[in-house]
């Protein structure tokens, strides 16, 4: 496929994402504004940031001046987990892609878009990823800059449906391949229990569990059911 | 300038740097094969972590949550495209609220 084609597909992949983080961005706004932040300023936070914890915790932080260094330092602690899905994806990559494409694409690493682009077969190309950001980042950014202004205005009803636009996205990435993979199937089953179990018994933050997991889940896969080049098992 | 500004300003270099230092770094393919295999199952993995048990809390009600959650394991089992999967679980959400 041609990068053009890729980036269509990245727009089009990218609404769920989209209308997930529209949602949730709402959340972030009236977070802003409690924090004091005029609607300039949260939304330009989103626009510079696009990482939902990242951003609370800044707030927080703002809210309570409590030094830029120390704010640089939970910024970093909320964000690291975006160290290993940087690494990742820079494999995913061609080594050709240049500088400027790495450095856009690592402009927007977020949970969601990570797990999107590294779900495509084979070689990401960046047009792609940039496709979902071109969707996804507008809506963050318009989401946090209504819920400054308004507030949570749009109807509990529609946001929750909004927000499982994102599940659902996710449901029909991780599905089928583990139909197609005894030990992706095994894996998907075992990342539920293990983060409802987290969940239930409040063991680490949501963004310490997910890569908590991912690294220890997808580590242990690796050892036992390595991969061959290219291939799947049945 | 007002002081949220700066704040701003350096919470935005921080998170840039940890999102494109190893991007920009680590640019030589590893061959090793656990390497190669944990990143073939990482975005499962992250995915599958990020859904459950989220889903259930996102709604209005942990039922609708649970019943899009079974909609789209169906819907993407029977090979239907990621924009449709996700609509059709919005859509779950919303009919099942009408009446829990």
């Amino acid at each position: 496929m041609k990068d053009r084609e890729w980036y269509v597909k990245g727009l089009r992949d990218g609404l769920p994402i989209a209308a997930g983080y529209f949602a949730v961005a709402l959340t972030l706004g009236l977070a802003a504004r409690q924090a004091g932040l005029t609607w300039l300023q949260a939304t330009a936070t989103s626009l510079l940031i696009n990482a939902s914890a990242g951003e609370f915790v800044g707030f927080s932080m703002i809210a309570g001046h409590a030094g830029i260094l120390a704010t640089m330092l939970m910024e970093g602690i909320a964000n690291a987990r975006y160290l290993l899905m940087s690494f990742a994806l820079s494999q995913k990559l061609d080594p050709d892609v240049g500088l400027g494409r790495r450095l856009l694409l690592g402009f927007d690493i977020t949970d969601e878009l990570f797990g999107l682009s590294m779900a495509v077969d084979g070689r990401l190309s960046p047009s792609y990823t940039f496709g979902a950001m071109t969707v996804s980042i507008p809506a963050w950014a318009l989401g946090t800059l209504i819920g400054v202004l308004a507030g949570n205005v749009i109807p509990a009803r529609f946001a929750s449906a909004l927000s499982v636009a994102l599940y659902g996205m996710f449901i029909a990435i991780f599905i089928p391949p583990a139909r197609k993979d005894r030990v992706v199937a095994g894996l998907v089953a075992l990342s539920f229990a293990l983060s409802y179990a987290c969940q239930r018994l409040a063991i680490m933050t949501e963004g310490t569990r997910l890569i908590v997991l991912t690294v220890s889940l997808s580590l242990g896969a690796a050892v036992l059911f390595p991969v061959k080049e290219g291939g799947r098992h049945g | 300038m007002d002081e949220t500004w700066l704040y701003i300003l350096a919470m935005a270099a921080v998170s840039f740097a940890i999102r494109t230092l190893p991007l920009t770094l680590c640019r030589k393919e590893i061959k090793n094969r656990t390497v190669r295999s944990f990143l073939y199952y990482v975005p499962y993995v992250t995915l599958a972590v990020m859904t459950f048990p989220a889903i259930m809390s996102a709604t209005a009600s942990v039922y609708s949550g649970l019943a899009a959650l079974a909609v789209g394991i169906v819907l993407a089992y029977r090979g239907v495209g990621l924009f449709g999967v996700s609509v059709l679980c919005c859509l779950t959400v919303l009919v099942s609220e009408l009446f829990l």
